[in-house]
């Protein structure tokens, strides 16, 4: 799920709580997740996976 | 503050009885707690039980170690039985311990005289100690300012001359925190080796129990009680001569307050003086700790509340409820990547110890933040409180080495600066005797610090 989607559903499911104060938590939550997702130990992790499984219909 | 040392040599000299330094500590609080806010339960009438057979015990020859009779404050996160664990929440209204937490247990033996519960940020879970069902804790140094947290109960019950040493909690600085802003010695030891059983989580993946104390030594003594084997002989300084100090300075020095940056250097350059190396090395991921730390801290929370969130929520704080709520929008592949993160950053830690006896560093970048405050200035930049107390900490319980806050030279407003050590994981007693050494250059005092007299 890309981090725009998951923030979208986040904020919708939060305020249907009744949670809007949520809102710009859920925000600096969606940063932190763009800042892990971009570290170097895991941004390897996509093309791997693609890598392998290309890899996986070639063999 | 007298120190635990101090306590023991009068004791046993005859010059003091637990019973009077009991008395002592109950009187101040009496006197001074409606101001600070640091006790959520005061035991005066188990605490002089305790003291007077302390005393007697002492008397006919028994002398349980250096904890005997001496007055302890416990984090009221730790059950102790037949007394409520509130963890600073109306959630926990009702409740009380039918037993004792195993370090609770550990410290009764080693014959410590439990005098009462300290206030916490709510369930642990913030670094101010405002958040909490019993009013914010003020610092005794500057009542207008935090104590830090979440242990800051803990902190300011020893400062202001309510408990000789304390426990507290320490998921992201919690023990080094407020310790660092209070002017005092706290130790966060390595992850597993102190029981958390017993005490309510905030992340089971990043708790670790450990002391708050006046000084490195009474920090050893209680750690060591906290353990079960109180009878440790005292920790040796390790030689000054030949010490070998790391400095990361990439990101854990790149935001620090102009007064915590000065106390920092000038500590650097008295341990060169007295003999220890002190180079400079990168720990190249540790500009992503927040993110690896918060998605850990935030889902462990989210999974313990996520029951009294339902039906409960009115309770909380409503900034604890919204941080806990948080969690649980985490995604599991997210937690999954902080994991892997926090495999990385375990392997970097070790390998900037692997030529070293401790890394050095500041324990926060900033002096104790104003109580309401939500962001402070530090240098050029504005930042959020919560961010920046935890910047230089949480790495630590992420990767579960060692670590312990020093008190150094005070700022230019006579506000107290923490000095933080970090040794290789499973050897806290060598980190002690690497603390027990470089800590009087640190204080830039060099005879034991205390004084006054405490009955």
């Amino acid at each position: 799920m890309t981090i725009d989607a998951w923030l979208q559903a986040a904020t919708a499911d939060a305020e249907r709580r009744g949670l809007s104060d949520l809102k710009p938590i859920l925000e600096t939550l969606a940063k932190a997740t763009a800042a892990l997702r971009a570290a170097d130990f895991n941004s390897a992790a996509g093309p791997q996976a693609e890598a392998d499984a290309r890899r996986d219909r070639t063999s | 503050m007298m120190t635990i040392e101090e306590f023991g040599r009068r004791l046993r000299a005859r010059q003091v009885t637990s019973v009077q330094v009991t008395e002592e500590c109950l009187r101040r609080i009496d006197a001074d707690n409606a101001r600070y806010n640091a006790f959520t339960l005061v035991m005066a009438d188990e605490a002089l039980k305790r003291a007077h057979e302390a005393d007697k015990e002492l008397a006919a020859g028994t002398d349980r170690g250096p904890l005997h009779g001496a007055p302890i404050s416990i984090k009221d996160l730790l059950d102790i039985r037949g007394v409520p664990t509130t963890a600073a929440s109306r959630v926990r209204e009702g409740h009380v311990a039918d037993r004792d937490a195993p370090t609770v247990a550990h410290l009764r033996q080693a014959g410590a005289v439990i005098i009462g519960k300290t206030n916490l940020h709510e369930f642990a879970f913030g670094t101010t100690s405002e958040d909490t069902a019993f009013g914010a804790v003020r610092n005794p140094h500057d009542p207008a300012r935090s104590a830090g947290g979440s242990s800051g109960g803990s902190a300011a019950s020893i400062v202001a001359g309510m408990a000789l040493a304390s426990v507290g909690t320490d998921t992201g600085g919690s023990v080094r925190i407020p310790s660092g802003v209070c002017g005092l010695a706290g130790l966060k030891p390595t992850i597993g080796e102190v029981s958390t059983d017993g005490c309510v989580p905030l992340s089971r993946t990043l708790d670790h129990i450990g002391p708050l104390a006046a000084s490195v030594a009474d920090a050893s003594v209680v750690y060591h009680a906290l353990l079960g084997d109180a009878r440790t002989t005292p920790a040796v300084p390790m030689p000054m001569h030949g010490l070998r100090l790391a400095v990361p300075r990439k990101y854990f020095c790149d935001l620090l307050d102009d007064d915590v940056r000065s106390s920092f250097e000038a500590a650097l350059e008295r341990l060169r003086a007295a003999g220890a190396h002190v180079d400079e090395i990168e720990i190249r991921h540790a500009t992503d700790i927040a993110p690896v730390y918060l998605h850990i801290v935030l889902s462990d929370a989210a999974a313990y509340h996520a029951h009294t969130l339902e039906t409960v929520p009115e309770r909380y704080t409503p900034p604890v409820r919204l941080r806990l709520e948080m969690g649980r929008y985490i995604m599991a592949e997210d937690y999954v990547r902080a994991l892997a993160g926090r495999d990385v950053l375990v392997r970097e830690v070790d390998a900037a110890l692997a030529q070293h006896d401790a890394l050095i560093l500041p324990t926060l970048p900033i002096v104790a933040p104003p109580i309401g405050a939500a962001s402070v200035n530090v240098g050029t930049s504005t930042e959020p409180v919560r961010n920046v107390m935890l910047r230089l900490t949480q790495l630590f319980n992420v990767t579960g080495h060692p670590a312990i806050s020093i008190p150094a030279v005070p700022s230019s407003t006579g506000l107290p600066c923490g000095i933080q050590l970090v040794g290789c994981r499973h050897q806290t007693d060598a980190l002690l005797k690497v603390a027990l050494a470089c800590e009087p250059q640190i204080t830039g005092v060099s005879v034991p610090r205390g004084g006054t007299d405490g009955g």
